[in-house]
This record gives C-alpha cells, structure tokens and sequence, in this order.
C-alpha cells in the first residue's frame, strides 16, 4: 500500500475551509447550548442549566424517545427491505419489469415530501388505523428504504458476481452464499443505509406532522411547535445531545466494520 | 500413430465424435457430454456438442472467444444449465444440478478470492461447508499450503498477496474439496509471460501427481499445447477436432483448424492426379504442388494444400539430386523478421502466392540470412503437406 503523501498548502486550506463550512454552525450551536443567559444571541457566561431544564422537561423527553423508537424501527425495517430490493435489482438481470420496477423504486426520493406525507395521511384514514407510533414508523419506512436501496445497490453493482458463484461451487446454496460472501461484503453499505435511514427517520417533520396523531409528537414536531413561540436556549441543548449521539453512532458503525475487515470470516454473520 | 487415436477416442457406448470414429475403451469416462445445447436468445453458444473425457487427463477447450467453450465449462460448474442434452459425470446426469451439489470445482479466471477472509480461511471454506471436522480441515488445509507452497501467508488478505500468489491460493481453494473433475477458466490469463510459463509447469506437475482430471479452457494455444494431454478445438459452439496436441498441429482436420493452431500456408487447388501414395494438385498461385495422400478420403474437385512455415526450406538454387525436393517454387523475399529462435521469412512466389518460411537459427555466427528482394527457391517434401478440404 503506498504510504499517504503529506499535505499540500492548498489541501490544507481546502480541507479547512470546507470543515468550516460544515462544522462552524454547529460549534456555535455547541458552544451556545452551554449559555446561562436566557437570551439565545447573548453570552452569559457557562453553564449547565438548559441541559436540566430538558431533562426537567417531560414532554420533551417524551418526543424525544418517541423519536428515537420510531428511527431504529423504521430505519431496521427499511433496511432489510431496501436491501432485499437492491438485491433483486442488481442479481435477477432476466425479470421482466425490472426497468419499472427500479424506477418505482427510485420514485420516492425525489417525491415532495407534502405530497408523500398527504397520501400517507389518507391511506391511514381509509384503513382506519389509528394514527400514532406505527402509522409514523410505516410513513419512514417507505421514505428511508428508497435511500437505503441505492445506497446498496451501488455496492452490489461493484460486487463481482463470481464470487457469489465461487461460493456456490465450493458447496453452498444461493442463500447461504448471499449469507456467508456477499452480506459481509456490502456490510459496510447496510450499515450506511441503515444511519442514513436513522438520521432521516429522526430530521423528518413534514411526513411525521401528517402522520402521526395526538400525543405522539416526534422531537422535530415538539421542536419547531416550541420555535413558534420563541426559540429558547433550551433547543441548543437539545440539538447539541443529538449531535452527540450520531457522532456516537457512527464512530461505533466505523469500528463495527474496520473490526469486521480486521477479523475476517469470524466477524462474518453465521 | 494408432496411439494417438486410441486416447482420442469415445468409450464403448456408442457417441458421436469429431473423429467419427468408435473404439471400444477398457475404462469409462469420468465425464461425457451428450449432445448438449445453450442458447442465449437465439444465439446458440453450445450446438449439440459431445465429449468424452477420461479420468486423470489434463483435457484443454481451446477456441476464439465467443466460441462456446466458456459457456460449456460453465455448465459443467453448474452456472448455466443446458437447454438439450446429458452431462454424465462417473454415470450420473448432473445437467440440472445445482453448482452446490455437484462434485465438481472451479478456478475462475479474476481467481473470485474472497476479500473479507484470509488465504487460509479461503482455501478452509470449501471444506467447512462440507461439514468437515475441524482437525481435518486444519491438517488439509495446510496440506494444500505446502502443495502450492504458500507457507508463511495464511493469515494475508487476498489484497496483501501478489497476482502470483492470488492465483496460487485459488488453486488451492478448488483443489481442497478433492472434486472429481477440476474446471480452469483461464487461469493464466492475469499473469505476466515469464510467470505463466513457471505456472503452467507447475500446473501440470500438480495434476500428474494428484492424478486428478483437469479441464482447462484457454485461447492461448501455446498454452494449450504445453499442458495439456488433449485439445478440443471449438468453433461456433461446436467441436472441430480432439486430439493430441502434435495430431492438431501436424494433422489438423479441417482448414478452420489449420488455419487457427499456427501459423500455415494454404494453397487452394483442384486435385488433378492420384498416385498410389500421393495426391497432384494444380494450384492457381504455386503451380503444380504433390502431396501425400491424406488420412481422411478428400472428395473429387477442389482442395487446399496446407504446409507449416518450418516445414519449408530455402535455398539459393534448386537443391540438385536431392530426391526430396519434390515441390519447389520460386520468388523474391518481401519481407524477414528476426524471432531469436528463428526467423520467418515472406516470400513473394512467381505465382502471385506469398510464402511464410521459418527458418530456425541453429548457428550464432551463421551469415546474415537472405536479404531482402533476393531471388530464393522454396521446397518441401510432399509428407509435410496436409491436403484439406476446401
């Protein structure tokens, strides 16, 4: 493996600038969820004050976790369906419909989301189901797995396909070699879509406004209904616990799989 | 002679070969292939092809790409199944069989290494899933280690070794569930000249000590030729000629075959007298050429006369006495290059024909060789023409 060559001035400034970009919103945010002052724009020095007044706050709490489930259910379901789906994409060359199939598929990630969540809204009223925890899990489900298809498929797409073929010459059936090769192979992109699905299923507020019910808000509807009156300092730290916790997640997610191409057929699943 | 026809010949059960021929064989087939068909659309990839092969031959599928051979070594593993006819593997039809159940095992051309396991646990895999108990596994694995001599790299990721070594351990991958037939899609393909040579060398030291049955399939026909017992020539889904790799070069059955294995000389002609032992053939661009009789009855009319480039000599002047020189045309040289081993020769015949000639160089200090638009006589004997059916 060639060994990395040093940065250049220019990388170095790129590299920067960039970060910046990205990051220098959220340091703020960081920063000011640590504010004594009840004025969100003024410095009043440190303090820990609007993390117990969160902690104080129960309905908060309550978006909070109802958020929390709803994203790990639906970003699970998602993902063994949006696998699957990439999986009959990318190996059944021969069906018919494919080409449709993959579109229809595809559909929903440039669909607005108003018109998502509203179709959603009706489906659930004629079935007469009772809007609540599901109906919002349901309604990400269908949002998320689109996301997580392509983000496998494209894995799978550069996944030669003999592999799959060595493994069944030296004695497994197609489950099992999809099991035992190609699963721990495109693992790292399972994983992706899965955090994708999660942190999408946790940003969302227009499909969860139309579909959730009464006394079910997710954490972005509990925010932006709280916004409306005024931000409070209360929301930064708030936000800050999400950051945290995603910051947490991936850096877990990057170890899982570095573990995983480290320890070879060990890690592997069976 | 006759032995060579022995090894190239179908067993007792009466089946269609290219040779046309049947002979009773003391021992079975471990592999006969019956009549099959592949279509892909309506493009038949394997059309009504069948081949016996014996147990610890080194056979080799060799033919253009888009010939068929790939498809065909593919049903064999079991990836393709054949639309019409039998795959008997030691009696049993494994035509429909999934690649799983079948006692048969593949080297795949880009090695298919598994990049999330080690050498060892790519070469155990097989194994393990053959529900082999864990002490055996660990002593046939290192078995097949010292066998293709990758000691010291067990624990290497396939991304860690060289295109050598990759190749190595899928060897030892498809050699470790000790399949009755071994398929090879071309395994040296990836390889440079001077390491494909090594391992073809050490390919076929492997199957004569393990005395096991290899299928190779292969474009290369130097490769071919080296390692294998037997050569399938395959064009357009069909067979065109098995046989022994000398039989092939000095014998070849029709011209397709001729013209594909080496490089030759091809005269066309109408046959105008036959002698006991030998054909005369009026060519339009050499003149009057005598060839043997060939081992196949040629129809009346038209044929070619095909000799090998080093089968020709040269000389300066008609080789006076010399009972041989038979056949002797004349012309200018176009064109020479210089191989090393030998150097080929063009030569522009008075007939409007150009000559490929070979002359091996068999002297270091020899003179320069024939220069070029000099005048030379060409012969050959009338035993190194192939006559071939047009």
């Amino acid at each position: 493996m060639p060994k990395p060559s040093r940065l250049s001035r220019f990388n170095v400034a790129s590299l920067s600038l960039g970060l910046a970009f990205l990051y220098l919103p959220i340091l703020i945010l960081v920063i000011y969820s640590f504010n004594a002052s009840r004025l969100v724009t003024v410095w009043g020095g440190w303090s820990m004050r609007w993390y117990h007044e969160f902690f104080n706050d129960r309905a908060m709490i309550d978006a909070a976790w109802m958020s929390l489930r709803v994203g790990a259910t639906s970003a699970t379901v998602a993902t063994v369906l949006g696998t699957l789906a990439a999986v009959a994409l990318s190996r059944g060359q021969g069906f018919r419909g494919r080409m449709l199939f993959s579109g229809m598929l595809y559909a929903p990630l440039v669909m607005p989301e108003v018109i998502t969540g509203l179709s959603l809204l009706l489906l659930f009223v004629a079935l007469d189901a009772e809007r609540g925890f599901w109906t919002v899990t349901i309604a990400h489900t269908t949002l998320t797995m689109c996301f997580v298809a392509v983000v496998v498929q494209s894995r799978l797409v550069s996944l030669d396909r003999s592999l799959e073929e060595a493994a069944m010459d030296l004695g497994c059936d197609p489950l099992r070699a999809f099991v035992m090769v190609t699963l721990p192979l495109i693992a790292p992109a399972v994983v992706a879509g899965w955090l994708l699905a999660f942190t999408l299923s946790l940003d969302d507020l227009v499909i969860a406004s139309f579909t959730t019910g009464p006394g079910s808000a997710t954490l972005p509807i509990r925010i932006y209904s709280e916004v409306r009156l005024g931000v409070k300092p209360e929301i930064n730290a708030i936000c800050t616990l999400v950051i945290g916790l995603i910051a947490v997640v991936i850096v877990i997610a990057s170890l899982a799989s570095k573990l995983s191409s480290d320890r070879g057929e060990s890690a592997a699943p069976l | 002679m006759a032995d060579d026809i022995a090894t190239s010949e179908p067993a007792a059960e009466p089946a269609p070969s290219p040779q046309g021929e049947q002979r009773p064989d003391p021992q079975p087939p471990v592999l006969r292939i019956e009549n099959v068909v592949k279509t892909f659309g309506s493009f038949r990839a394997v059309d009504g092809l069948s081949l016996d092969i014996r147990a610890g031959e080194f056979f080799a599928l060799l033919g253009p790409s888009g010939c068929g051979k790939t498809t065909l070594l593919r049903m064999l593993a079991g990836f393709e199944a054949p639309d019409e006819g039998r795959i008997l593997l030691s009696g049993e039809d494994i035509a429909q069989m999934l690649p799983h159940q079948r006692p048969v095992n593949m080297m795949f051309q880009n090695y298919a290494l598994f990049p999330h396991l080690n050498v060892r646990d790519n070469i155990a895999f097989g194994l393990r899933r053959a529900g082999m108990p864990r002490a055996e596994i660990a002593t046939r694995v290192a078995e097949m280690v010292a066998l293709v001599r990758l000691e010291g790299l067990e624990k290497r990721k396939p991304d860690q070794l060289s295109g050598g070594q990759k190749q190595r351990v899928a060897l030892a991958r498809s050699l470790a569930r000790r399949p009755q037939v071994l398929l090879l899609d071309e395994p040296m393909a990836a390889l440079d000249k001077k390491l494909r040579e090594t391992t073809q060398a050490e390919l076929m030291e492997l199957q004569r000590r393990l005395g096991m049955t290899f299928i190779i399939v292969t474009h290369d026909q130097e490769e071919a030729m080296t390692v294998a017992t037997r050569i399938g020539v395959m064009n357009a889904g069909r067979l065109e000629q098995v046989a022994v790799p000398r039989r092939l070069y000095e014998e070849p059955a029709s011209r397709w075959v001729a013209e594909f294995v080496g490089d030759i000389n091809l005269f066309e002609g109408e046959v105008t007298a036959r002698e006991p032992l030998r054909l005369r053939v009026a060519t339009a661009t050499a003149g009057e050429l005598v060839a043997a009789q060939p081992v196949a009855a040629i129809g009346e009319g038209r044929v070619a006369v095909a000799i090998r480039p080093e089968k020709i000599r040269l000389a300066l002047r008609r080789p006076a006495g010399d009972a041989a020189a038979i056949n002797c045309v004349e012309g200018a040289i176009t064109d020479a290059s210089y191989l090393g081993g030998k150097t080929v020769y063009k030569v522009r015949l008075d007939g409007g024909a150009v000559l490929h000639a070979a002359q091996a160089n068999t002297a270091r200090l020899d003179a320069d060789g024939y220069g070029l638009n000099q005048r030379i006589v060409a012969w050959f004997t009338p035993d190194d023409c192939v006559v071939l059916e047009r």
